[in-house]
């Protein structure tokens, strides 16, 4: 994108409400349209969805003896997933740093991956709280003034409101950098600038304020680790820019453009970074655990090696501890920069190990032993895996959406007179495009 | 995904892009892949309200009145009345039983303790199964808001404890440990709720309003004494084994979906009974009492037995006591 010339763009418009309205239609619109490969795509991603939303709706009709979920384990893959996506969501934070603190010119250009991404995964992070709602009726109760939402004093209404914030932030970052660009203005540092870096803030909260939801209850031990946080913030900064350069492939494929080689090496840089401060976190904690021992770490134990004959989780941490060591390895190599497959490897096993991590590993063994040290395991039922895939199904149609409308927009290809404005648009909207800085 | 290179091309033209359809246009120009897109927006639409259908099912059992009821803590003694009321006719309709619920208020001058001999409880599980009754429980699921501990004797590790115990009671070389809410003085279970559906009373007791609740769990998650309990499923109770003697903050039959907890019977307690546990145990090793009053039965026992709190060390300063004789 950015190898084009900065143009003078197409006759401005003025801002307005109604021309902000035909802006979303248009988008809409246009991001609709497709060929086969996002036809394909998209229609199976929805039949996905209608499973986990029929999932869903029998799941708060019957109640949520339907999951596997118990008085013992009473949270499990909707709360697992829920704590990765906020993760993830803050993981795109590592696109906006080097764009806007450290200027990086070709980042700035696609930053917008990383910030759509935030986006996606942080309304998929709160529909996974939602699903998990024994009352989703009662969900106005959050929310001032009718109803009595427990600040500063609950954590989880800290959580409620930075995850709401950083959507809103970067909903509107987004929102104003499109419309300005499909306007043909160029957009005013003044208008957005503050909010990017309350943004880069901001994404630090919401995963610190997700940690300190379980670090801050001494009966669990397992979680009452004052690492929980950090570990938060190293694991969600291999996971975040590692789905962020699969996109970016993908894209480059699906618009048929070749950009985006100093931001994956950017990102690649931080991985190799951040997967290792992870992988050492890991060690800590391990050493910890178990050079100690003791009622306190029987979390741990069962965790890595199963306590008393029960080993549910065993098979799942020793896959994530492998997929991120290998992914290490293959970040730390050579060939990551020159051979796409070790790249794509990488951050696919990066990403699924960080996923087990985060999830299944992290709040399953908060559960197990109990606080009365019973003994009882946890597998998730088809209903929480069907609700599970549904509402990732949707974050990425979502994502697949928000991104062809940047894109059409970036590549000049949204049509300003699809809607008829205020007079029929003078219309060089053939010009060879703007270019992609801002 | 979105190999938009052609796309432009068929929708484009003179024919306002694809979806859009310009509205003065009769010059055929609706595209077939707008055809398509408006069968496949229609087909989504049914197919979505068919998977989402389960919720209006749900939907139609829950009154404007339920869904629109105001914190406990809002409601005037005349709102309150009516929300009585009301429960009262939906315990009728649903389970087909007449019981009466009111809201004894916490008396002043009296904060709740309890204390339990561990030198004479027998392991009976009396106290788990009267709780059982009382509290109206599921009773598929044989809920209770007490687990009783069978423990190795020499060790005070719950580890070692079980509390799926078959045998005889009480055998040799084991005693016997009941956990239930310990009504902690700073409890965690309160601080974490994001709603403030759960909150401490004057006389001690950790209430829930089981219509504000929205069932997130947070709390069963925080409880280091595992006393809260949710409701996966709407308690199944045959009618004629409804306690009707119930208290909207403690008995009452809970909805689907939100937490419950040990309330110390306060339905019967705050009216001058005793907790259902003590009244069924048949050792006496249960002690309830007013810990304000010097008098009190439980006031002797803190003074002169050895006595113990489950978990000190997390500083929750439980009023909920156990002790051993000699």
């Amino acid at each position: 994108m950015s190898d084009l010339p900065p143009t003078s763009p197409v006759v401005p418009r003025p801002f307005s409400w109604r021309s902000f309205g035909r802006f979303l239609g248009n988008a809409a619109l246009e991001s609709l349209d497709g060929g086969k490969v996002f036809y394909v795509w998209m229609i199976c991603l929805s039949a996905v969805f209608l499973v986990g939303a029929n999932a869903w709706a029998v799941q708060v009709r019957d109640g949520m003896a339907l999951t596997n979920m118990s008085d013992h384990v009473s949270w499990g893959l909707y709360i697992a997933n829920f704590t990765f996506l906020v993760g993830l969501a803050a993981g795109g934070v590592m696109m906006v740093i080097p764009a806007y603190l450290y200027h990086d010119e070709e980042m700035h250009d696609i930053v917008i991956i990383g910030e759509l991404l935030a986006i996606a995964a942080i309304i998929m992070s709160l529909m996974f709280v939602v699903c998990d709602l024994g009352r989703p009726d009662r969900f106005w109760h959050l929310l001032p003034p009718f109803g009595r939402l427990n600040f500063p004093v609950s954590m989880l209404s800290w959580d409620v409101i930075v995850l709401n914030g950083y959507l809103f932030i970067n909903a509107y970052i987004c929102a104003y950098l499109l419309y300005t660009r499909y306007l043909g203005l160029t957009p005013n540092p003044r208008w957005y600038v503050p909010f990017v870096f309350l943004s880069i803030i901001w994404a630090i909260s919401i995963h610190t304020v997700t940690a300190f939801l379980y670090c801050g209850l001494g009966g669990r031990p397992f979680w009452n680790t004052a690492l929980l946080a950090p570990r938060f913030l190293a694991s969600a900064f291999v996971s975040g820019p590692a789905f962020i350069v699969l996109a970016i492939q993908v894209i480059r494929q699906a618009v048929g453009r070749h950009f985006g080689d100093g931001p994956i090496r950017t990102l690649v840089n931080i991985m190799r970074i951040t997967i290792l401060v992870n992988l050492l976190m890991v060690v800590s904690e391990v050493f910890t655990e178990f050079y100690t021992g003791g009622a306190h770490t029987s979390s741990g134990r069962y965790l890595y090696f199963g306590l008393h004959g029960h080993t549910e989780l065993v098979p799942w941490i020793w896959c994530s501890v492998g997929l991120v060591i290998v992914a290490a390895g293959l970040l730390l190599s050579p060939s990551v920069f020159t051979n796409p497959w070790v790249l794509n490897t990488a951050c696919v096993l990066a990403f699924i190990g960080i996923w087990i991590e985060k999830g299944m590993g992290l709040i399953i063994p908060g559960f197990v032993p109990s606080t009365l040290h019973e003994i009882v395991e946890y597998r998730p039922s088809a209903i929480e895996w069907k609700v599970t895939a549904g509402i990732w199904a949707l974050g990425l149609i979502l994502y697949t959406l928000f991104i062809k409308i940047a894109a059409g927009i970036f590549l000049n290809r949204t049509k300003l007179q699809a809607l008829p404005d205020i007079q029929p648009a003078p219309a060089p909207a053939e010009t060879p495009s703007i270019s992609a800085t801002s | 995904m979105s190999s938009n290179g052609p796309t432009g091309k068929e929708g484009n033209g003179g024919t306002d892009g694809g979806g859009g359809g310009c509205g003065k246009s009769d010059c055929g120009c609706v595209s077939r892949r707008t055809v398509m897109k408006g069968v496949g927006a229609t087909l989504g639409t049914a197919a979505f309200a068919r998977a989402i259908a389960p919720l209006t099912e749900w939907a139609a059992n829950i009154s404007a009145d339920e869904f629109l009821q105001r914190h406990y803590k809002e409601l005037s003694l005349v709102d309150l009345n009516i929300v009585l009321r009301r429960l009262e006719k939906e315990t009728k309709d649903d389970y087909g039983a007449e019981v009466t619920i009111s809201d004894p208020k916490p008396q002043e001058g009296v904060k709740f303790g309890y204390a339990l001999n561990l030198s004479v409880c027998n392991g009976c599980r009396k106290c788990a199964e009267a709780c059982h009754i009382e509290n109206n429980h599921d009773r598929p699921s044989h809920q209770s808001y007490i687990r009783v501990f069978e423990m190795q004797k020499g060790t005070m590790d719950m580890e070692q404890g079980n509390v799926n115990y078959d045998k005889p009671v009480p055998q040799p070389d084991k005693f016997y440990m009941p956990v239930q809410c310990q009504q902690c003085e700073h409890p965690p279970c309160v601080d974490v709720c994001p709603v403030e559906a759960t909150w401490k009373e004057p006389d001690g007791i950790v209430v829930v309003d089981y219509n504000w609740c929205i069932g997130c769990r947070y709390c069963e998650a925080a409880c280091p004494y595992h006393a809260r309990r949710f409701n996966w499923t709407k308690p199944e109770i045959p009618k004629e084994e409804i306690n009707p003697d119930q208290g909207y903050l403690s008995n009452r039959i809970r909805p689907q979906g939100t937490m419950e907890k040990c309330t110390f019977c306060l339905h019967r307690t705050r009216n001058g009974r005793l907790p259902a546990c003590l009244e069924a145990c048949p050792t006496g090793a249960r002690v309830f009492g007013n810990l304000l009053d010097p008098k009190s039965e439980i006031r002797w026992v803190l003074e002169h037995k050895r006595v113990f709190i489950l978990k000190e060390d997390l500083g929750l300063k439980p009023q909920f006591f156990y002790f051993f004789d000699s």
